[in-house]
């Protein structure tokens, strides 16, 4: 009897579904594949194109980037929680005109498309970056980030109030080309999500960018003191992705249209096709890119594999799939009737 | 270029209190070089631990039985070292490299030493072949708070012209501390390089100590880092550059070697003021 030798390689190598159509759209961005890299989570890409081809991917998110060099929070920087992670770093960044010139134009010569996350301390740090990149070339999108959790004063989280973060957006939209989409990123520390990206959209924002970290902290328990320098931080991995999934799913539920850019603990094509199920258009890996440097190429393979499965032959069909989930599972039933019931029946 | 590679444990032995892993790592063998290190996913696809641990290669077999094979001690003091001295022969490891900027060997056969604390040897006796390969002197300071904790004693003294321990207990060589006995190995040995690996301050130490006596330091700091491979910003320190600017540098990609007269020590752990981009008195940002 004959034995079939399989090398290590082909016995590993996944099942290719090339038939299911990874394309989508994203606030007029067509994008070849859904799945993005995540702001602050990439540096800048070229360190990950090591690890896989950054063109096959949707697009790079960059660092968020600032008018000035910052040089960031001092260290620790970093605690690693169950599941995730805490991270201090403070927005450390060489600044737009080093961004222009070395990082924006290595993506471009790579031919990967961009997407520029900007963070400022003033309504005007922000239109300042955007008439800046308004002369650039080559810019898939801008990410407003008004939204890091780092910042001295938690009044100065844009994100956390509907009438800042308007104002924000408001002013990067006047200064940047109409044809660039603009993306607001939004933090889940807040009473009512639905709110702030209400008003970011009426302000202008093309997209939404769902979610940032939660603010947290951990305590050093041998120095008896705060673990990171900056006492607090922000906290990402698969820890956060129900509180992720769950903002997703109810933007989603307000604003049917709202083109949406899904995130939070990102780890496996299932946990990805969770986000495109609950309403996200395209989805950012994050955090673990520190665990597996290719996991965003990686991540596209596994949803394509999951959507054929699920006899998806587009990514498209399955966005905000999971919102129909009553008429599929009850559809000679009212719904609305059944909630009242339900409702009535509460002492 | 760093190579994410699918390893498996050949074998883990003990070494005092340290473990010694050697893994299998392809043709990550083939580039590396003394001071590179290794990026280890812990605990397998499904983890709650995310982040990688960092270890500098102890050594390399580029050909045997298992084709190219590194080897990585490991000391058990949290929950992903534990997890990993736990491996067996044949179980699966994520494994990238090499990563980092190694040492910088001299050109000619000059004087070296070589000094480590505790587990932070590890990469030195590879770095002691490669000086000796060249027709350098290499001589070897070795420290630790007990004999438990030294690392790689024996190895030293097959490599080394002298071998000097020290121990904090005086349970093995000299009691003390690494840096009270190098100065006296360099002056006896017209030492023209330092080349050193351990805890910061042991490190911030070294350097003073070559500066005083204007030779040129190395030293491959253990910053804690959270992927390794430079998009993650954590494991920063103030480095000052050849424009003599301090910037806050990442020790995974600009590291974790760094001249030891470079590295601003005493502010480790901090931003100074006049760093680029550093905040301002008013709380903004220069």
């Amino acid at each position: 009897m004959t034995r079939a030798v399989v090398r290590p390689a082909e016995a590993l190598a996944p099942q290719v579904h090339d038939e299911v159509d990874m394309s989508t759209h994203l606030a007029g961005l067509d994008l070849p594949s859904p799945v993005l890299t995540a702001s602050g989570c990439a540096a800048a890409g070229r360190e990950l194109d090591q690890f896989f081809d950054l063109t096959r991917i949707g697009a790079v998110v960059t660092k968020s980037i600032m008018p000035e060099p910052r040089s960031g929070r001092a260290t620790p920087r970093m605690a690693e929680t169950p599941s995730g992670m805490l991270n201090s770093i403070g927005l450390q960044g060489p600044g737009i005109a080093s961004f222009i010139e070395r990082d924006l134009a290595w993506l471009h010569q790579r031919g990967a498309r961009a997407v520029v996350s900007i963070a400022g301390d003033t309504v005007d740090d922000y239109a300042r970056l955007a008439k800046i990149l308004r002369m650039q070339e080559g810019i898939s999108a801008i990410e407003v980030n008004i939204s890091c959790p780092n910042v001295e004063d938690r009044g100065k989280v844009f994100a956390c109030d509907a009438g800042s973060s308007s104002a924000v957006i408001q002013a990067v939209r006047r200064n940047t080309d109409s044809r660039v989409p603009i993306l607001a990123k939004l933090s889940p520390d807040v009473t009512d999500i639905t709110t702030i990206a209400l008003a970011c959209v009426r302000a202008g924002a093309d997209g939404l960018s769902v979610i940032n970290t939660l603010l947290g902290m951990v305590i050093d328990t041998d120095r008896l003191r705060p673990a990171l320098a900056g006492v607090t931080g922000g906290l990402s991995g698969p820890a956060i992705r129900p509180v992720a999934v769950r903002c997703v799913w109810q933007i989603r539920q307000v604003m049917p249209e709202v083109p949406i850019l899904g995130m939070g603990g990102i780890r496996t094509g299932l946990d990805a096709l969770q986000f495109v199920l609950a309403g996200a258009n395209a989805v950012s890996v994050g955090t673990m890119v520190f665990n597996d440097p290719s996991a965003p190429l990686r991540v596209h393979h596994e949803l394509q594999t999951a959507l054929a499965e699920r006899g998806f032959t587009r990514l498209i069909d399955a966005i905000s799939y999971a919102h129909g989930y009553l008429d599929r599972e009850h559809p000679a039933s009212d719904p609305v009737e059944d909630d009242v019931e339900a409702a009535t029946e509460e002492p | 270029m760093p190579i994410q590679y699918r390893s498996e444990v050949v074998s883990s032995r003990r070494a005092g209190q340290y473990h010694v892993l050697t893994l299998t790592a392809g043709s990550i063998t083939e580039t590396t070089k003394p001071g590179h290190f290794l990026g280890v996913a812990i605990g397998g696809d499904e983890s709650g631990l995310l982040l990688r641990r960092a270890f500098s290669i102890h050594g390399v077999q580029e050909r045997g039985v298992f084709g190219g094979t590194v080897d990585i001690v490991v000391a058990a003091h949290g929950a992903g070292t534990r997890w990993l001295v736990g491996r067996h022969r044949a179980d699966p490891l994520d494994i990238i490299g090499p990563l980092g900027r190694p040492f910088s060997l001299p050109r000619d056969p000059v004087s070296c030493a070589l000094v480590g604390g505790g587990y932070g040897s590890a990469p030195l006796f590879m770095l002691a072949e490669h000086l000796r390969a060249r027709g350098c002197r290499v001589d070897m300071v070795l420290g630790a708070g007990t004999e438990e904790k030294l690392f790689g004693v024996l190895e030293a003294k097959r490599m080394a012209s002298t071998v000097t321990i020290t121990t904090d207990d005086g349970t093995l060589g000299e009691a003390g501390r690494v840096t009270d006995a190098l100065g006296r190995v360099m002056d006896q040995h017209d030492t023209d390089v330092v080349y050193a690996c351990g805890p910061m301050g042991m490190l911030a130490a070294v350097a003073g100590i070559a500066s005083e006596r204007g030779v040129y330091s190395q030293c491959a700091v253990e910053e804690s880092m959270a992927c390794g491979v430079g998009v993650c910003m954590t494991c920063v320190l103030p480095v000052i550059g050849d424009d003599g600017l301090t910037r806050m540098v990442r020790s995974c990609v600009e590291g974790p070697v760094f001249r030891g007269d470079r590295v601003r020590w005493a502010e480790v752990g901090t931003i100074p003021p006049d760093t680029l981009g550093a905040p301002d008195l008013d709380g903004g940002s220069r």
